[in-house]
Order: C-alpha cells, then structure tokens, then sequence
C-alpha cells in the first residue's frame, strides 16, 4: 500500500512519543548518568569517564554470565525451532473441534505467567514431591536439580522448551496455512518426494515467520529472568546465573549503580546489534515479497 | 496410517505440555502433610483448604485485586495512545517514521532488568513508588510497542480506499474514525488489548521491583511467600493454578489469531 506523506501525522505518534520518552528515555539516560560516575555516598557524584566499562569488559564474573548466556540460547534455539516446526507439520490441517483443541492447548503454556512456570518447575522436577525429579530418581538416574549443575541446566532448558515451543509452533504453523492446496497438488504431479515438499514449499513459505520466531526467541531468552530466578534462584553456585539474573544481583542486591550501569547498556547494545540484524533482513524480506 | 501418525505426534506433544500444568492442579488439591508424605498420582484426600485459604487471607486475594488493577489500566492506556500512532504509521509517510518504528521494537528488545533500578529510583522520586499507576506506566515500556506494531498488522490490511470513500461521503475525521475504522479494526483491538493484558499480567521483575505493600502484584506474592516462610506447596502451587485460569478462559476466543499477537502483527 501506498502511504500519503504526511507531517501532522507527527501528532498522533505524539502521545505515544512522550508516554515512551518517560518510560524508557528517562530511565535509560539515568542509567548513562550512572555508567560514568561514581559516588561515596550522600549523592555526591563524580566523573570517572570510561572506567566502569573497562571493568565490566575485564569482569570475570561478567565473562562467566556472558558464556552462560549464549550457550543456553544457542542450545534452546537448536532444540525449539527444529521441534516446533516438527509439531507444526503434523498440526491438523482442516479446521475443525481437533484443530481448535490443538491451538488451544499447545498455546496454554505461553499464556502462564513466567513466575508460575518457575514454580510449576520447581515442583514438578523436586525429587521428593515431583513427577519429574521423582521418576528419574526411582529409575536409578541420580537428579538433583538444587545441588548439580548438569541436573539444574537440564531443569531449566526443558522448562525453557516447554514454555516456548509452542510460539515457534504457532508462528510455523501460521506460515504452512499460507499456503495454496494447488501447490501441493503440484507436487504431488510431480511425485515430489516428502523432503522435497518441506525443503521447496514448506521452508520458503515459512522462511519469514521462522525468522520473527528465531527473533523473539534469541531476544526473550536473552533476557530471561524469572523463570531460572523462581527454579534455581541462579544457583548452584553461580551454575544458571544468566545475565538479567547478574545484573539485578549487581544493581539491586549489592548497590553497585556505577558498574550494573555499564553493565546494562553493554548488555542492551548486544540485544540491539543482533535484533538490529535480523529486523534489516526482515523488513528486507517484505520488500521482496511486497514488489 | 498418515493422519494417524499426524495426532499421534500432537498428542505426545501436548501430553508433554499438560504433564506439569497437571501436577500443580495435583499438588493444589493436596493436603501439605499428603504432598510431603506420599507420592501418588492423584490426590487421595481431595481438599480444597489451598483455594479457602487463598480467598479468605487478604495477603493472597490482594494480590490478584492489585494485579488486575494495574493490567486493566496498562492495557488501557496502552491502546489508547497506540491506537492513533498505529493509523498514523499505517497511513501516512512523514519525517523519521521508520526509525521511529524501530526505535519503538527496540523498547520491546530491552531487558526489564536493565530498567528495574532507574524505574525504582524515577518512581521513588515522582512520589508513585507501590502504587498501580507506577506498574501500570512502566509495563508500557514493552506494551505500547507491542500494541503499535499488532494494531499496524492488523490497519495495513484495511484497504485506504475505504478512508477515502468516507470522506467522499462527507464524514469528518473523527467520525470516520469512530464509526466505520473501529469496528472494522475492533478483532485487531481485541487481540492487541488480549496481548497488553497477557504480558503486563506474565510480568514479575519490575512489578516486584516497584511494589511493596499496597499494590504487591500476585507473583510478586507467591516469589516472596516461597522464600520466606518457605515450603506451603499446596497454597502456592492452587494461586498458581488461578494465575493460569484468566488466560486459560480467553484463549479460545483468540486462538487464530495467538500467532499474530505473538509475532507483533508480523504474520
């Protein structure tokens, strides 16, 4: 479609523009304010430049979040998109009661608030009270999410994949509707074997929404908090202490407003960069298609 | 034999999917001394003690009323200022609109926890510390985005040529607006409004952060209940059971359209 140019249109973004500005400029340039000053108390604040980031970028313990961080994203990718498209295609195709039961219950875990999706882990993987840590331990595995780090990984990569999947199922799921009976009835002229189906019809069709869904993946379990908060409360020791979970401990817990400060904004310019990327492919993609 | 393999893979999937949400309704029907004592299936003694004390102790119920407070007025200020912004960025071209539309996606990039500390320190300040206002305005942080883009999706596909005919026909702008484009986008309003509601109720970092007392949210009620006084499993697994029901109950009515909320009206 074909946009007016407008200036005055100016005016009804004005409202969300300040709303916005207040919640989110403010905060973020008190966070600025911070990064660069350092203070002994009483508010008395003064410059100290570029230090608190040299020391966040030397930081051991930020090294160690960072590492923990990318490794549980990259694992989680790899298991949700390719199982999510998985389910997708054995969704019931036809509308009917069976399709409707199946959108409902396979989204049910998305719309559980995330504190409570820690508790209904926690529960369900303790080896005395649950189905999960229970079984295990009856079948000679020894689990024990609190006190071993593998078990606690297991944990919360699992809830990870239960809570999540769904929205790649979803999304794919969306992508293979788009797509005409006459392509398949195409294929099935040509006696296109299944893979050739998936891999010439099904991919390119759901090639767009895939990426929005490894988008909102990478960006959300970049930033999970609550969930490993509520199960492992980031332990053992420092086992499932991902970055949000370091930087709360940083700034709320110890108080150290000068470091979590440049912690904050080195943390958000990452999130930045790689959503930055996959918008610009994004909005590209929708050209392409669009002309 | 294909259709059959079809369902046997949905039904293993949404076994896996409803197994736990299982055990916390199990766990919720449990006397605590049953939950601690014996391992079954399914509860022997069927009680409902847990909900009793979750509606008759203000601690607990409060927790719901203060939540649902500051949800509604999230979502409403959320789409009331989205609304406009969205038919703007659908309709019209001007000055910097689309790095204005990125700038908004990245808002919903940002970890709450980098926010939790100034949003704490800027409340405190303003005097709105521990009300639902202070949640309600900081939750927009990733809402407002959220609703601009949904609404955007949903406006794109609404021909220009109907905003034309109206004027033709002599309707003002606001007229136009009111009676013809509302209830052509209101599916749109509704699953932008659903998806307001959802994130601003899933949310527990800056609820928790900006709330002590008078507007303690309902998850920052179950954290702090479990590490303190520690191990009522039974009461906190039936609040999480309620914390569930509100979604549980709407989400028939937005099932086709889950997808697209969930991909910022992308789909």
């Amino acid at each position: 479609m074909k946009k007016t140019p407008n200036q005055k249109a100016w005016f009804m973004v004005l409202p969300v523009l300040i709303l916005v500005s207040f919640s989110a400029i403010i905060p973020l340039m008190t966070v600025v304010n911070y990064s660069v000053q350092d203070t002994f108390g009483n508010n008395e604040f003064f410059w100290v430049g570029l230090e608190w980031f040299e020391e966040i970028l030397h930081s051991e313990r930020i090294h160690d979040a960072l590492g923990r961080q990318v490794l549980f994203t990259v694992i989680i990718l790899c298991i949700e998109v390719p199982l999510g498209i998985f389910v997708a295609l054995h969704m019931p195709k036809k509308n009917g009661l069976w399709a409707s039961l199946c959108l409902v219950l396979v989204a049910l875990p998305l719309l559980i608030p995330w504190n409570v999706v820690g508790t209904i882990w926690q529960i369900f993987g303790r080896i005395d009270i649950g189905l999960l840590g229970y079984t295990l331990n009856q079948l000679g595995i020894d689990y024990n999410y609190t006190q071993n780090t593998y078990d606690a990984w297991f944990t919360i990569i699992i809830m990870d994949v239960w809570h999540w999947t769904s929205l790649v199922v979803l999304l794919s799921y969306a992508g293979l509707r788009s797509i005409p009976d006459a392509y398949y009835q195409a294929a099935k002229i040509d006696q296109a074997s299944r893979w050739s189906i998936f891999r010439y019809i099904e991919l390119p069709k759901m090639k767009g929404v895939l990426l929005i869904a490894i988008l909102l993946r990478f960006m959300d379990s970049f930033m999970i908090y609550t969930e490993p908060f509520v199960v492992t409360g980031g332990g053992p020791g420092n086992a499932t202490t991902f970055l949000s979970i370091d930087l709360v401990k940083m700034a709320i817990g110890q108080f150290d407003l000068g470091p979590a400060a440049a912690f904050s904004l080195i943390y958000f310019l990452v999130i930045l960069l790689v959503s930055w990327v996959f918008y610009t492919v994004m909005v590209n993609m929708d050209k392409e298609n669009g002309s | 034999m294909r259709i059959n393999k079809s369902a046997l893979v949905m039904i293993l999937y949404i076994v896996f999917l409803l197994l736990p949400i299982y055990w916390l309704l199990n766990m919720s029907l449990k006397t605590n001394q049953e939950i601690l004592s014996t391992f079954s299936l399914w509860p022997n003694e069927l009680t409902f003690d847990n909900y009793k004390v979750i509606f008759t102790d203000p601690s607990w119920y409060g927790g719901y009323i203060n939540s649902i407070i500051y949800v509604v007025l999230n979502t409403i200020i959320s789409l009331s200022v989205a609304i406009p912004a969205a038919y703007a960025f659908s309709r019209y071209s001007f000055m910097g609109d689309k790095h204005l539309f990125f700038w908004l996606l990245t808002n919903r990039m940002a970890p709450p926890a980098v926010f939790a500390l100034p949003f704490f320190q800027l409340y405190s300040s303003v005097g709105l510390f521990d009300t639902h206002i202070a949640v309600a305005l900081a939750h927009t942080l990733f809402n407002v985005p959220l609703a601009v883009w949904i609404l955007e999706g949903f406006m794109r596909g609404v021909p220009k040529e109907i905003d034309e005919t109206a004027y033709i026909d002599g309707y003002s702008f606001f007229a136009f607006f009111r009676k013809i484009f509302m209830p052509l986008i209101a599916p749109g309003i509704g699953v932008a409004a659903f998806f307001c509601f959802m994130f601003s109720w899933v949310e527990l970092l800056l609820s928790r952060t900006l709330t002590s007392v008078d507007a303690k949210s309902i998850a920052a009620t179950m954290t702090r209940t479990a590490s303190a006084s520690g191990l009522d499993w039974g009461v906190l697994s039936a609040a999480g059971i309620l914390t569930i029901i509100p979604g549980a109950l709407v989400i028939y009515f937005v099932r086709n359209h889950i997808a697209k909320g969930f991909a910022l009206g992308r789909v």
